[in-house]
């Protein structure tokens, strides 16, 4: 008789409780800090909905997508020593949307921006073109910084047929699209102008007043414009000002550097932290004294809400996170803006119908539906979503020559709903994919924040 | 100040949405809240009312004449027989390509896994599979695809004793997709009918697919494939394959993610948008104020707690799977109101040792009066103004019985329904 057929004496029994009273879960991994992508790896049950929802995945047959990336990722790390991150990971465009897709809560953007950065940081060749070219679009502030010198120039210069043959050729910058216009007048010179905080004080005191509300009120919040308002379009953080100072804000523009977005996608991270150290060192000594942080760009709001915790350790960080809101959001929890959005009307420039286009960084703070559902009751102007694929620009991700293609393919279906919907005006909060809009199907691209003023500001 | 709504629903599944779209349709002023995208890309998409009895009985033929005879504390004892009836036909309305309203008699279709399985409501993309159909079957599989092995599967269903022949191909997709191709990139290629090279010459992808199968079909009078055939445009997809094959074409429903299951989704998002309802995934409800009466719920965003206040809610966040009902050492609860439970007090007596045995926590949820207002230990109401629906119910066993959509939908009509007129 072998052993087989008699087994030992044994207690175990597969239904009975098998790690005794003394179990007691061990920290494998001890604090470092080191890139871990372990942080919710194990609830990843390999269901594969991140993967329906990606779009590189949907255009792209070599990249493997989030579940890939992410826990799977992980899981050949840690069986192998010498396993190193997959260079698809550079094809993801950090659009997030496998977060807002995982029904496990695995924090899959966390997982690829950290895998980003520690094949950036230990496997790129800093000397390539690769690396330079991502360098410089991550580092958007500063290209943007100078050029705002001399916008005239810049605005020729960046535009210049032959120039941006060279950009192509030697840096893989595609030349098929338009730079971004800057601005004749930034934003911050705008609001050191008009008289900056006092001014603004003084505006929120007398809206006060017209409303009836107590003229010592504490309504104040900070603005965090980000380049884009503040060097390209500062209608936006015009608009934001003003619609604020309407209801009775005080608004201040506190110190701020690039919210990191651009820095995350390209996994430059050191430079992100750079970035993110400035802004939460302002935001939260404002949070200290009652402010709430308002972004108009859903990219910057998501940075300093989910990004910055998530990947960096600075003091402050949480309360600033916990005190960021995006800037229509924050008005509808504060004030009844429904209310006031019916009992309005627009006529003139933006009496238009809106074709709508949520960017997948709202999606992901629940506000993909905020500006249709906002404005449905709104005399004079209609707001129609053109559906929910992602634009396909997706930040500096459609400005690298390699992915220009694929960055089309992925908006080919907004186009396409763009063209099919009632307005010829497009509308959505964030720059880049206002960019991509205007590209692919010519129209102009408002702010819904453009047309709150209009709306509500007399 | 809060985000403010008449009735606010909590759960973007079955339930959720069918009980947003039934208070909306009451003219209620109606916002759902969903903390991740709608369970529904995880589901069939096939909408089954009852296949079985709890004691094992059926395949059943007409649920509607079963439900009288199920214990009283199943939810369809809780709405009765005609708003089980009333439910399903909103569901109808709400979702037009959908097939089966013309009979009580439940439909039987193959499942990727070779058996039959009894449903109310199919996707008029699976029609042509029927089981009762007697038209002998060709089933295609996908080399890449490991989920449908398509002989496999036609063994299994010869093997229930279905009235027809059946065999299994296997082809490789055109366009050669990577090996591990996600479930949408099938799905694309087809929708936007791309060219791809077949020998050398460049091909549309429906004619490609049409091409790979032609060869393979005897006298087999209809098609099936796993559920990858577009999501924008199923219908034409499957034309076209019909006329290049000359027989109908059916799609196998699949696991997830589930393409049904996303056109679906697709479906109740904009019937739920037509009638006026405000929509919201992404954050989870995390904690709320008021004693008898829930005053409002906060929504977390990352460490934000957003106020969003009504003055009726539905309670619709799953079940165990959809972490609507959660379990630690200590017990069974429900975490976003903390509604009781019924469960044993003895971890050991929620299971069986049997795989497929007769599990209790499989009918673990919240327990409710016949308003489906959730009820406490002591049997009265924890709140008010608040309802449950869907699978944070107890009291039923929607795998062992088939039927987790036909409860969500008619305790989610039920909910939405009295939540509106209660709140006007």
């Amino acid at each position: 008789m072998s052993d087989a057929e008699t087994p030992p004496e044994t207690e175990f029994d597969p239904v009975a409780p098998n790690t005794g009273e003394e179990f007691e879960p061990v920290d494998v991994f001890p604090d470092s800090d080191d890139f871990d992508l372990r942080p919710g790896a194990d609830s990843c049950y390999k269901c594969s909905t991140c993967d329906t929802n990606c779009p590189v995945a949907e255009v792209d047959d070599d990249f493997p997508g989030p579940k890939f990336q992410g826990p799977e990722q992980w899981r050949l790390k840690q069986s192998d020593d010498d396993h190193e991150i997959d260079d698809s990971v550079m094809d993801c465009s950090n659009c997030m949307r496998c977060d807002n897709a995982c029904p496990s809560g695995v924090p899959l953007s966390q997982m690829h921006n950290t895998a980003r950065g520690e094949y950036v940081s230990e496997q790129m060749d800093k000397l390539s073109v690769e690396y330079i070219r991502n360098r410089i679009l991550a580092n958007y502030r500063t290209s943007a910084f100078l050029a705002s010198k001399v916008p005239r120039l810049a605005n020729f210069a960046m535009n210049f047929g032959p120039a941006r043959w060279v950009m192509e050729k030697t840096l893989g910058v595609t030349s098929e699209r338009d730079f971004p216009a800057f601005a004749k007048q930034t934003f911050r010179d705008w609001w050191a102008d008009r008289g900056g905080q006092v001014q603004s004080r003084e505006n929120a005191k007398a809206a006060r007043k017209r409303r009836g509300l107590p003229e010592d009120a504490d309504k104040k919040v900070a603005y965090f414009h980000g380049c884009y308002s503040n060097y390209n379009t500062p209608e936006v953080g015009k608009a934001m000002v003003r619609v604020y100072e309407e209801f009775g804000y005080e608004v201040v523009a506190p110190e701020q550097k690039c919210s990191g977005t651009p820095m995350f996608a390209n996994g430059m991270l050191d430079d992100a932290r750079r970035h993110a150290e400035t802004n939460v060192s302002s935001m939260s000594e404002l949070v200290d004294e009652g402010y709430h942080a308002i972004a108009s760009c859903t990219s910057c709001s998501m940075a300093l809400r989910q990004e910055y915790p998530e990947l960096f350790d600075i003091d402050g960080i949480d309360k600033v996170a916990e005190n960021t809101f995006e800037a229509v959001e924050y008005l509808r929890i504060h004030e009844d803006l429904k209310g006031e959005v019916q009992a309005a009307d627009v006529d003139g420039d933006l009496a238009e119908e809106f074709a709508y286009h949520a960017p997948c960084h709202s999606r992901n703070q629940g506000l993909d539906r905020q500006a249709v559902e906002l404005f449905r009751d709104l005399d004079g102007a209609e707001v129609e979503d053109v559906g929910d694929s992602c634009s396909g620009i997706s930040g500096t991700y459609g400005w690298k020559e390699e992915k220009y293609e694929k960055s089309m393919e992925i908006g080919e279906e907004m186009f396409e709903h763009m063209e099919h919907a009632e307005g010829e005006t497009g509308m959505t909060e964030c720059p880049t994919c206002a960019m991509q809009m205007e590209h692919g199907s010519g129209y102009e691209i408002r702010h819904p924040l453009e047309l709150l003023e209009a709306a509500l500001v007399e | 100040m809060a985000i403010e709504s008449e009735v606010l629903v909590i759960g973007g599944g079955l339930g959720g949405l069918t009980s947003a779209l039934a208070a909306a349709r009451e003219g209620a002023d109606v916002r759902l809240v969903s903390y991740k995208q709608s369970t529904l890309r995880q589901a069939s998409g096939l909408v089954d009312v009852l296949g079985y009895t709890p004691d094992g009985d059926g395949p059943l033929t007409d649920p509607y004449e079963a439900i009288p005879s199920l214990p009283e504390t199943h939810p369809y004892r809780k709405v009765g027989v005609q708003t089980v009836r009333d439910a399903l036909s909103l569901f109808d309305d709400a979702v037009p390509t959908y097939e089966g309203e013309h009979t009580d008699t439940n439909a039987l279709l193959p499942t990727h896994g070779g058996s039959i399985k009894p449903t109310a409501r199919y996707p008029a993309g699976a029609s042509a599979g029927l089981a009762s159909d007697t038209r002998d079957t060709l089933l295609v599989g996908i080399e890449e695809m490991v989920d449908f092995d398509a002989p496999h599967v036609a063994a299994h269903l010869d093997a229930t004793g279905v009235p027809f022949d059946v065999r299994g191909e296997t082809i490789r997709f055109p366009g050669d997709l990577r090996a591990d191709a996600k479930v949408t990139r099938y799905a694309k290629l087809l929708d936007t009918n791309s060219e791809v090279a077949v020998r050398g010459r460049m091909v549309p992808a429906r004619e490609a697919l049409a091409q790979r199968v032609n060869p393979l079909l005897e006298d087999e009078e209809r098609v099936g494939f796993p559920a990858v055939l577009g999501d924008d445009n199923p219908g034409a997809i499957r034309d076209t394959l019909s006329d290049h094959l000359g027989v109908d074409v059916f799609e196998v429903p699949m696991g997830p993610p589930s393409l049904p299951g996303l056109r679906l989704e697709d479906a109740l998002f904009s019937a739920l948008d037509e009638a006026g309802a405000s929509i919201e995934t992404g954050n989870p409800v995390v904690d709320f104020d008021g004693e008898d009466r829930i005053e409002k719920v906060f929504i977390e965003k990352n460490g934000a707690k957003i106020p969003n206040s009504a003055d009726q809610y539905v309670l619709a966040t799953g079940g165990f799977v959809g972490k609507g009902v959660e379990s630690d050492r200590d017990g069974v609860y429900e975490p976003v109101f903390d509604c009781h439970v019924p469960h044993a007090a003895d971890r050991y007596d929620w299971f069986e040792g049997e795989l497929f045995g007769d599990h209790e926590f499989a009918r673990y949820g919240v327990a409710t009066d016949g308003d489906l207002r959730p009820l406490d230990a002591s049997e009265h109401n924890e709140f008010e103004n608040l309802r449950a629906a869907g699978s944070v119910l107890g009291g039923y066993d929607f795998a062992a019985e088939k039927s987790g959509s036909g409860v969500s939908i008619a305790t989610g009509y039920a909910a939405g329904q009295r939540a509106a007129q209660e709140a006007r």
